[in-house]
């Protein structure tokens, strides 16, 4: 009999080449060592503190507060580490762990940049070789996060099959990965793919809920009423949930990318228009056809541009300890424009996903009721984009 | 014991892998015929997934032309339905996981019954997750393959007590493709397999050309060819069939050589 492993429910497992199976066990033998050693833990906690700059602060946002008019407004300011967004928390400890697994190369796939640009810095910085795959639709959109990879001495490769974009690049990562193991570790970017990842992925990006748990309570005395996060495949949103989600007084909502809208094809909505299936190494909700056929899928925001969502949040769904919501692109640049104009903060175009949905939760929740909203990355890297939406053409 | 058998019964086996629909269904009912007529033992039928990560530039580039012509699971069920009526020689799909559990696990396995599908190879299901799927695959007489990598080491022995049909030996790291050369010492993964079972091996991922066939043959049970069958297709598009015919035989009388 055999047995599968990683499951949140019935979604996750490993459904992966046999071609890779001695390399994620190999993964999770190290993963299981090392996240109870001392010294490794002691090495992570100076990267992430001294190198990447947390704790992030949890910003009382009064302006924002005042102009809603309802609930007080906290955000998580994943945008101040380091590289810009929440995902050198996970980086780092991915990098660490795979310099003490004897790994001199790092392959990663990314749809923003903000992953890739994570990952090219911790190769520098622990002097790895680094390749990041990368939809060709999406080295258009973030040229800029392209020019830093290349910067930090990765090699960018763009990826021309399929839709061109974020899934295009995990299934790439992927191939190369079964074709060089043995001195190359995948950084996966998210809470998705092949068990042991999603838990990896998720304990290292816990450390936005740990410490916005103490930093509420320091501030207010009290848990928050609400986390709101954006989900593409699901990395901040879980580490924004993860030390919550045992208190069932704090409602958890993930906020979708919905591109021109659930009804339309043009949507990248995964909990709300999908269903259960097998892709990317885990079983979860993907959107897909009735014949399974994975569906192309769309965004203004390439970090949500993904057609599957994390096993996890799948089952914090099935057992309704998470809400998933959906946002369109039209909602996503207001909130964008919004919190730049309100508060002096550009927030990544993902992260304008979930400050759309407090704007419109915050307004219809008492004053004495508490959110705290992840701004899970800085919108530099959009701007450009933004303008394009807006009709206005800058040059970068 | 299912059909597969049969075809390791004709000295060492020769087996091309098709994808069913590229360019469209007519051509690849042309094309099966045309292999099982010149010596084919056991014919592979890919059915098209939009993200096939197993496989390299070639195959991908087969799956999405024939998903661009509108080639779905129902229409290669009924493909296979129609080519039962006079090719004998042993059907596997070969596709992904997704394709099987979102047609239902089940009603995917009854069709196989009901229209001659001797097995299934799904490359991303590895040893952990099959019960999933075998169990149900076991009650339709359909043999779920087992594959065993280059870097399978120690999992050889589990995986290929457990095998059926036969086993797929992936010859080399990485996607499926024509490599100049494959390095693995595939005698030394099968001397663990049969230590363990008595299951058939066949070699796949890499070869193309009759020698390599013959060498990979020589070690093992049979060779598996894909992309350089599928080039033939992308060549030649809808009057394939013939020079497909060609390369089998020449492929088949190479490994029986082995």
């Amino acid at each position: 009999m055999s047995q599968s492993k990683g499951r949140f429910g019935v979604h996750g497992g490993q459904y992966i080449p046999e071609t890779l199976m001695n390399a994620i066990i190999e993964l999770e033998e190290a993963y299981d060592h090392y996240k109870n050693d001392p010294e490794f833990n002691r090495e992570l906690t100076e990267l992430l503190n001294n190198y990447a700059g947390r704790p992030s602060l949890l910003y009382r946002a009064d302006k924002l507060t005042r102009e809603l008019g309802g609930a007080k407004i906290y955000l998580k300011r994943e945008d101040l580490n380091h590289t810009g967004s929440h995902k050198i928390n996970n980086v780092l400890g991915q990098a660490l762990l795979a310099k003490k697994m004897s790994k001199k190369r790092l392959i990663a796939e990314t749809g923003a940049g903000q992953h890739g640009v994570a990952t090219a810095t911790a190769a520098a910085l622990l002097d790895m070789e680094c390749v990041v795959f990368m939809g060709e639709e999406d080295t258009k959109r973030q040229a800029l996060n392209v020019y830093r990879m290349k910067l930090l001495g990765a090699d960018v490769v763009p990826v021309k099959t399929g839709t061109a974009t974020l899934k295009d690049a995990v299934s790439e990562a992927m191939r190369e990965w079964t074709s060089r193991i043995s001195d190359t570790h995948y950084c996966l970017g998210s809470v998705m793919g092949p068990h042991p990842f999603p838990t990896i992925v998720r304990d290292f990006q816990a450390v936005i809920s740990r410490e916005s748990r103490a930093q509420i309570l320091e501030a207010e005395g009290r848990l928050p009423d609400a986390v709101i996060a954006c989900v593409g495949g699901g990395s901040n949103a879980i580490g924004s949930f993860y030390h919550y989600i045992p208190d069932e007084g704090v409602r958890l909502i993930g906020c979708e990318a919905a591109g021109r809208g659930i009804d339309s094809f043009e949507t990248a909505a995964t909990v709300n228009t999908g269903r259960i299936g097998i892709f990317h190494g885990m079983k979860s909700y993907f959107c897909q056809d009735e014949y399974g056929q994975i569906a192309p899928v769309y965004s203004i925001s390439a970090g949500l541009d993904y057609p599957g969502v994390g096993p996890e949040h799948a089952h914090l769904h099935d057992i309704g300890r998470a809400e998933y919501v959906p946002i369109t692109d039209d909602e996503a640049v207001n909130a964008f424009e919004y919190l730049s104009r309100t508060e002096g903060i550009i927030p990544a175009i993902e992260s304008a996903h979930a400050i759309a949905y407090a704007m419109k939760l915050a307004p219809t929740m008492d004053k004495d009721k508490i959110i705290i909203v992840t701004v899970s990355g800085r919108g530099d890297k959009d701007c450009a984009a933004i303008a394009r939406y807006r009709g206005e053409d800058i040059y970068e | 014991m299912s059909n597969i058998r049969s075809a390791f019964e004709n000295g060492k086996a020769f087996i091309p892998f098709i994808t069913c629909g590229d360019p469209d269904l007519e051509t690849t009912a042309k094309v099966v015929r045309a292999a099982a007529e010149n010596g084919a033992d056991l014919i592979e039928l890919g059915i098209p997934f939009s993200d096939p990560t197993a496989e390299g530039p070639v195959i991908q580039g087969a799956n999405i032309r024939a998903l661009a012509g509108g080639v779905t699971t129902d229409k290669v069920f009924e493909l296979v339905k129609e080519l039962r009526k006079d090719v004998k020689i042993p059907f596997v799909f070969m596709t992904y996981a997704n394709v099987v559990f979102s047609y239902d696990a089940e009603r995917f396995m009854a069709r196989c019954c009901e229209c001659g599908v001797d097995g299934i190879i799904l490359p991303d299901l590895p040893f952990e997750e099959k019960d999933e799927f075998s169990a149900v695959a076991k009650q339709y007489g359909v043999d779920l393959i087992s594959l065993i990598a280059p870097t399978s080491e120690n999992r050889i022995a589990m995986i290929a007590k457990e095998a059926e049909g036969f086993i797929y030996i992936v010859s080399s790291l990485g996607v499926t493709g024509m490599r100049s050369e494959i390095t693995t010492n595939i005698g030394d993964l099968v001397k663990v397999v049969r230590e363990n079972t008595n299951v058939p091996c066949a070699v796949g991922f890499g070869i193309s050309k009759p020698e390599q066939a013959q060498a990979m043959a020589a070690v093992s049970d049979g060779a598996i060819v894909g992309s350089a069958i599928i080039k033939i297709l992308e060549k030649y598009g809808k009057d394939a069939a013939p020079y497909v015919g060609e390369y089998v035989k020449e492929m088949k009388e190479a490994v029986a050589k082995a």
